[in-house]
């Protein structure tokens, strides 16, 4: 017996949506054109709330939710965008290009990455905190790909990916807080990693030039999602 | 198991306790065991022995009495003489003075605020009982509450006792415990897990390892009715795997249990079973957080999740998961047993009972301590904790460690539950007070627990990984005098933006001894940023290219 889908009503930055109740806020802002900035959220992966970017106002509720990962409800009133939220959404994308290296001039996805575009539509013109700019390495050790640890926003994508889409598990990451790293099996060189199917679907999922293939000079890697959906969408037809 | 057949073995145990004229209790946990309190157990047992008394006399190995600083500690019973900094050497005199009663050089006053201003409930066996001897615990009314629960009361009258006790988590949040496991038992699963938080990270906090090294059983029959009252079948405690001794004693604890069928299928020949099994934590502070914990049990990396769903709908492998703190479970057995009406009776309108914290810094008395809520800092500082050693002034207190914050002296009368604290910019936490003087630096304290939420952050969320990184570096700069005003504003900025949109309790609060120092000692800031400063004399000041005394 099929359960009755139930339908919710909440307004969206003033606007009069209806979703299904299982959707997300970030899902149904869409379907009605409302835009949210979103980094480690991808159609086809699970969310994970981690870029923060996509926080929203509810009102009633004094924390910020994500809403990538929360829930509509009934007679829900969210603010998708105010003063406030684009202040911390452009102080969180600031943190993040003054974590690692991220200068766009040399790095081979200029101009086709998501990390540069939202920044663009978020009116980031500068960095107000200091560069941190960590030393770190560069693993091409693969036959055809590349990573770049110091362009890597930690976002999980290539993670989940690979989890969840290739089912090979990879990628996994190490230590804690900024020394985070994505590793290749149990940190060992991607080239030598057993697990690797070599699909190069994270490098596809990639935001950022971390992931690339080999033989791509600057601005030169675009990346290919369209995969994503339609695997979801033949895996869900399946269920 | 009956209340009979249990009232019989509590009976026989004091029986055979009684039979001693003296019982000589060595604190055997991990404070004097580290200066070698097991040396001396062995030292008084021998010498007893030598001197013909051990029909009379007593030897056992209890757990914690609090005043740890001045282990080794020796008491007996049922005069209750205590001995403190006791070495083997001493186990002579102590013995040749049992009988007359005469004092030792290692007597220890114990008329004193120390121990008289105290009120023990969760503590009420440690120091007392043999953590090792479930017969220890049952003479002390131990597993009365379950073995009656089980035969008289339902799951919804145990729930509704926990309710009217007015219990509160003792993790730090201070949710309403009776409310947390109506959510739980009302969760319509079938498979269901009870969790005992025993991660304890903070830094310098023990109260959860004293518990669990000196009454293990107590957290595991706060366990076992939870899991009665939730409907669950299988516990786990998640304990650091710094913490060797607690584990040894749990483990003790759970196979005797289980050996007299109060823990593990039909408990007491109920249909109630109830499985625990212990989870070794590798020592990340971020797996204390509930979300964590749980990816950590299931064997994936510890790192938090956003909630809702929150556990008890959605919790270890997407079953309802009770989660509770080692200090909650342990006040789950008296209020059982004396109800919840009991309970409620003690401490403040809406924070009740008694809270374990463990003091230390510079105050005379540092150790594990008990007050009923509501009593006031002063009180503790100055009465218990015996005020501040050396002459010196009282400057702050922090409580909650790395999530909390500095109270200063204005303060001092404020009653400790769980609204007062948080009105004064701190918050009750798990159970930490450090008590500073003039020679601490408050930039200083800041920056200390900024560095340790910076490497404990786990990393996944981008203003707590990147946010306390910038703001460690910051305040860094002010401690070594090359920080500017812009740098301090920026500080402020930081804080505001990690508090208000990281994922996880971490990093929402990583910043509150940072603000709460601002808010009362921002002179002090400002001090090193114009004047190259440290009044304290604790930073050394680069800048200025001199060293502060
Ligand atoms: C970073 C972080 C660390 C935590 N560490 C602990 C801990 O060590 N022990 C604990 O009981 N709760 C800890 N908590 C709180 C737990 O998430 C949870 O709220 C608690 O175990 C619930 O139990 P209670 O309701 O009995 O307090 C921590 C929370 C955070 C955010
Ligand atoms: S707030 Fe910190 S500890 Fe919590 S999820 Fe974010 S990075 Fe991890
Ligand atoms: S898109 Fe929601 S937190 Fe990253």
């Amino acid at each position: 017996m099929k359960t009755p889908v139930r339908v919710k009503t909440l307004t969206i930055d003033g606007q009069e949506v209806g979703a299904r109740e299982d959707q997300t806020i970030l899902e149904v802002a869409r379907e009605n054109g409302i835009e949210i900035p979103t980094l480690c959220w991808l159609a086809g992966l699970s969310p994970v709330g981690a870029c923060r970017l996509c926080l929203v106002e509810v009102r009633g509720v004094a924390r910020l939710l994500p809403a990538c990962v929360t829930r509509v409800e009934e007679g829900m009133e969210v603010t998708a965008h105010s003063e406030r939220l684009a202040a911390y959404r452009r102080s969180i994308l600031e943190l993040l290009f003054a974590e690692r290296n991220h200068v766009c001039s040399v790095c081979v996805s200029n101009g086709h990455c998501d990390l540069q575009a939202i920044a663009m539509k978020l009116d980031m013109t500068h960095v107000h905190f200091p560069y941190q700019y960590p030393r770190l390495p560069v693993d091409a050790s693969h036959e055809r790909f590349v990573i770049d640890h110091n362009r890597c926003i930690l976002c999980t994508r290539c993670v989940r990916v690979c989890d969840e889409i290739e089912g090979a598990h990879t990628w996994d990451v190490i230590a804690r807080g900024v020394e985070c790293r994505v590793i290749t099996d149990l940190n060992q060189p991607w080239g030598s990693s057993e697990s690797c199917t070599g699909c190069g679907k994270c490098v596809q999922v990639c935001p950022t030039g971390a992931l690339s293939e080999k033989g791509r000079s600057v601005a030169e890697m675009s990346k290919r999602r369209q995969f994503l959906p339609y695997l979801t969408l033949m895996r869900e037809g399946r269920r | 198991m009956t209340l009979e057949e249990l009232r019989k073995i509590a009976a026989a145990e004091q029986q055979t306790q009684q039979k001693y004229g003296h019982r000589v209790h060595v604190c055997i946990a991990a404070g004097c065991l580290s200066s070698h309190s097991d040396l001396v157990k062995e030292a008084l047992r021998k010498e007893v022995l030598e001197s013909g008394m051990q029909s009379d006399v007593l030897v056992k190995g209890v757990g914690c009495m609090g005043l740890c600083s001045a282990g080794p500690l020796v008491a007996v019973e049922p005069e209750g003489t205590l001995f403190a900094g006791v070495k083997a050497e001493d186990a002579a005199e102590i013995v040749a003075g049992l009988d007359s009663g005469a004092p030792a050089a290692t007597s220890c006053p114990t008329d004193v605020p120390f121990f008289e201003r105290q009120q023990k409930i969760v503590l009420e066996n440690s120091g007392k009982i043999d953590p090792e001897r479930i017969e220890d615990y049952i003479a002390a009314d131990g597993y009365a509450a379950l073995v009656h629960a089980l035969a008289e009361m339902s799951p919804a009258e145990v729930i509704q006792q926990v309710l009217r006790s007015g219990l509160r988590g003792r993790g730090g949040a201070g949710y309403p415990t009776g409310l947390k496991w109506t959510t739980v038992a009302k969760a319509g699963e079938e498979r269901k897990f009870v969790i005992c938080n025993a991660d304890e990270g903070d830094p310098g906090a023990f109260m959860d390892r004293a518990v669990l090294e000196s009454d293990p059983h107590r957290v595991l029959e706060g366990m076992a009715l939870a899991a009665y009252a939730v409907g669950a079948q299988q516990g786990y405690i998640y304990v650091r795997a710094e913490y060797p001794l607690a584990v040894k004693h749990l483990k003790t604890a759970i196979r005797q249990a289980e050996h007299m069928g109060l823990l593990g299928n039909s408990i007491c020949s109920t249909r109630f079973s109830f499985h625990v099994d212990i989870r070794l934590g590798a020592g990340a502070f971020v797996c204390g957080e509930e979300t964590a914990l749980l990816a950590s049990i299931e064997g994936r990396r510890g790192s938090p999740r956003p909630r809702p769903p929150y556990p008890a709908e959605d919790g270890l492998w997407g079953c309802p998961t009770l989660i509770n703190n080692v200090e909650t479970f342990a006040n789950v057995p008296p209020i059982v047993r004396k109800g919840g009406e009991w309970f409620a009776g003690i401490g403040t309108e809406k924070s009740k009972g008694t809270k374990v914290f463990a003091l230390a810094g510079r105050v005379a008395n540092t150790g594990l301590i008990e007050v009923p809520m509501g009593i006031t800092l002063r009180e503790i500082i100055f009465q218990i904790g015996g005020g501040i050693p050396e002459g010196k002034r009282f400057k702050a207190v922090q409580t909650g460690g790395p999530s909390g914050g500095c109270i200063p002296e204005q303060y001092l009368d404020s009653p400790v539950d769980y609204e007062s604290l948080a009105k004064i910019g701190s918050i009750m936490g798990s159970g930490g007070m450090i008590v500073m003087d003039e020679t601490s630096c408050m930039v200083d304290v800041a920056r200390y627990f900024m560095e340790f939420c910076k490497s404990e952050s786990c990393g996944k969320c981008v203003p707590c990984r990147t946010g306390t990184a910038q703001l460690h570096d910051l305040l860094a700069k002010i401690t070594e005098g090359t920080a500017t005003p812009a740098e301090l504003a920026l500080v402020e900025e930081l804080c505001d933006l990690v508090k208000h949109t990281s994922l996880c309790g971490l990093g929402q609060t990583a910043p509150n001894p940072v603000l709460s120092t601002l808010r009362y000692f921002r002179e002090e800031y400002e001090a090193h940023i114009a004047k190259k400063e440290c009044r304290a004399g604790v930073c050394q000041m680069h800048a200025s290219g001199e060293v502060m005394p």
